[in-house]
């Protein structure tokens, strides 16, 4: 496969991820399409490029870990461990139905594939420094990568864990932010202003990387540089849209951030991000 | 003649050094306060797997959560009212949730951590960490035992919440002591009354039973180092077999050892029953004993629940 065939193929696995989301959420009638549909790229180039996993054996020791710290776009995540092969897509429909491993915040009991439990925006990172630390501790090369919301910048522990990761030059780490500029509340900027972002990571000591989080080849790019970058954390600042790939959600993220499509938007979406066949019945 | 005495914290920082010699897979976190929860002494060893986190307790906990999920056996430490409370969300999502092995080992619980005034004597801590599903609590009775419940974390799998105090405490186990998680112990028999309690209020609950044989009242003493799973079966036998239970906590009447054992009681075997302990309120700064005695923590206050208790079993 060449390059550009790759990139190509990533991305139409974003768009089956995406298809993924809306008929998730809409089966589920709750859920969080929104900064689901803004991470699909990024997921889609950490799962079908980046990360050294294998979903026949998901404790292989070797293996890079990922932590969503933004627990609630477990949408994107369950779709990407479905069409990776950890589980069946047809498993995907049971989001958040009584007895389903699809916790509708992510549970790490409850599914293979999973690195740690999250939900309670703010604590992923610390807990991605833990794994980076005892990767080196173990002298294993795996990599740790943790994704943040913007939004969920606003916790304090981010910070925290931001001086950890800097503290112990964890360069087998790289955090990524999706940057969607809204929160549940409103855009971030008028409910309590992240700015200067960047900044803020550079002063906590980090090597900053600011990409279009849409866009695949960035995307692998970005990561790449990443991994170069040796005794400092990196962060790559992933500009997206929130609701990414459906245009009413794009035009109102605030109506689609923990809301889900109804029948009749499911199929207005499914036609926009389609190529595939809507769901039959 | 005075009884020996101990630092839970000592014995907690010593048994650490010594596992970590026999164990490679442990690691072990504070936050700030490493010279007074006694981490220390595991840190000058082994430097490589000790994490001084910053005055961050939050970070900690979760920080501990990954070390956990690849393996390690994750000891965090701090004061008992930051570890339960600045960090109850962390242990709560991180450790408890995820089943990870996190061992969550505090100092200065209770009021007996005197001169810092109520912002650092943990009250509540017991109860705000039972609540939580998965986690087992545990308030070791004296130095003796704590060396035998560090031993036993580091062999159990699992969250476990472990309060210690920060002053010197009473020797109860002279001849040694092998602790199981959610055993209770009978230390005095006794067929009348049976007064249940843990940490330091063990070593006052045998005095207390002492005191009162001159009053022809036979109590039973049961020590009840786990709080969760609480030992429901022994609590029954004692309800069913003295008729009368008095519980005795270094921790708020509520939610606590108390709590725990009168939810068993109602449940199972109705007796007459009090508990000993701070009555809802903050505490101030003075010095430990003087702390004991303003807010009832005393053997006296033990021994008035006893005659209360037996008052109403008539």
């Amino acid at each position: 496969m060449t390059a550009k065939e790759k990139i190509k193929a990533i991305e139409e696995i974003a768009r089956k991820l995406r298809q993924h989301i809306i008929q998730m959420t809409c089966a589920a009638a709750s859920g969080h399409p929104g900064g689901s549909l803004s991470a699909a790229d990024i997921i889609a180039v950490l799962y079908f490029h980046q990360l050294r996993h294998d979903p026949k054996n998901p404790t292989w020791a070797d293996r890079d870990r990922f932590v969503m710290s933004k627990g609630h776009a477990a949408p994107v995540l369950y779709a990407a461990l479905a069409e990776a092969g950890y589980f069946s897509v047809d498993y995907l429909k049971t989001l958040r139905k009584l007895g389903s491993s699809l916790q509708g915040h992510i549970d790490m009991l409850s599914l293979p594939g999973i690195e740690m439990s999250t939900g309670s925006l703010g604590q992923g990172l610390s807990a991605a420094n833990g794994m980076a630390l005892a990767g080196r501790l173990d002298k294993k090369d795996y990599h740790v990568y943790c994704l943040m919301g913007d939004g969920e910048c606003h916790e304090g522990q981010i910070w925290e864990a931001a001086m950890t990761s800097f503290h112990y030059k964890l360069d087998n780490l790289t955090a990524i932010v999706d940057h969607n500029k809204y929160q549940i509340d409103g855009k971030i900027e008028d409910i309590k202003n992240i700015q200067p972002f960047a900044d803020k990571w550079t002063a906590f000591g980090w090597h900053v990387i600011q990409c279009n989080g849409h866009k695949v080849e960035d995307l692998t790019k970005a990561f790449e540089k990443a991994k170069r970058v040796k005794r400092q954390p990196t962060v790559i600042i992933a500009d997206t849209v929130k609701g990414k790939g459906v245009s009413f959600m794009e035009e109102k993220p605030l109506d689609y951030h923990g809301k889900a499509p109804t029948k009749e938007e499911e199929q207005r979406a499914l036609q926009q991000l389609c190529r595939i066949e809507a769901p039959k019945k | 003649m005075s009884k020996k005495e101990i630092a839970t914290r000592d014995v907690y920082g010593q048994t650490l050094l010594e596992l970590g010699k026999e164990n490679p897979n442990i690691v072990v976190l504070d936050a700030d306060l490493a010279c007074s929860t006694k981490t220390a002494m595991f840190g000058k060893a082994f430097p490589n797997r000790f994490f001084d986190m910053g005055i961050a307790e939050q970070d900690m906990i979760s920080t501990a959560a990954g070390l956990a999920a690849c393996g390690k056996i994750a000891f965090a430490s701090t004061f008992a009212v930051f570890g339960s409370g600045r960090a109850w969300d962390q242990v709560r999502m991180m450790a408890a949730y995820t089943r990870l092995n996190v061992k969550i080992v505090v100092t200065h619980g209770g009021i007996t951590t005197g001169e810092d005034g109520a912002s650092h004597q943990a009250n509540e801590d017991i109860a705000i960490m039972r609540a939580i599903p998965n986690m087992t609590v545990i308030v070791p009775t004296d130095g003796v035992q704590t060396a035998s419940v560090i031993r036993e974390a580091a062999n159990f799998y699992g969250p476990m919440y472990i309060r210690l105090s920060r002053g010197k405490t009473p020797v109860v186990y002279e001849n040694g002591c092998e602790f199981k998680v959610g055993k209770g112990t009978i230390l005095k028999e006794g067929t009348d009354l049976t007064i249940i309690a843990c940490g330091i209020m063990v070593e006052k609950a045998l005095n207390a039973a002492d005191a009162l044989k001159k009053e022809n009242v036979n109590c039973r003493v049961i020590d009840m180092p786990t709080i969760k799973p609480i030992d429901k079966e022994l609590i029954i036998k004692c309800a069913e077999e003295t008729g009368a239970i008095v519980t005795a906590e270094e921790h708020s009447i509520i939610g606590g050892l108390g709590g725990a054992v009168a939810e068993v009681i109602v449940e199972n075997c109705v007796v007459p029953m009090a508990r000993v302990g701070v009555r809802d309120t903050f505490g101030e700064s003075g010095k430990p004993e003087e702390l004991l005695v303003k807010y009832g923590l005393t053997e006296s206050e033990i021994m008035a629940a006893v005659r209360h208790v037996l008052a109403r079993k008539k």
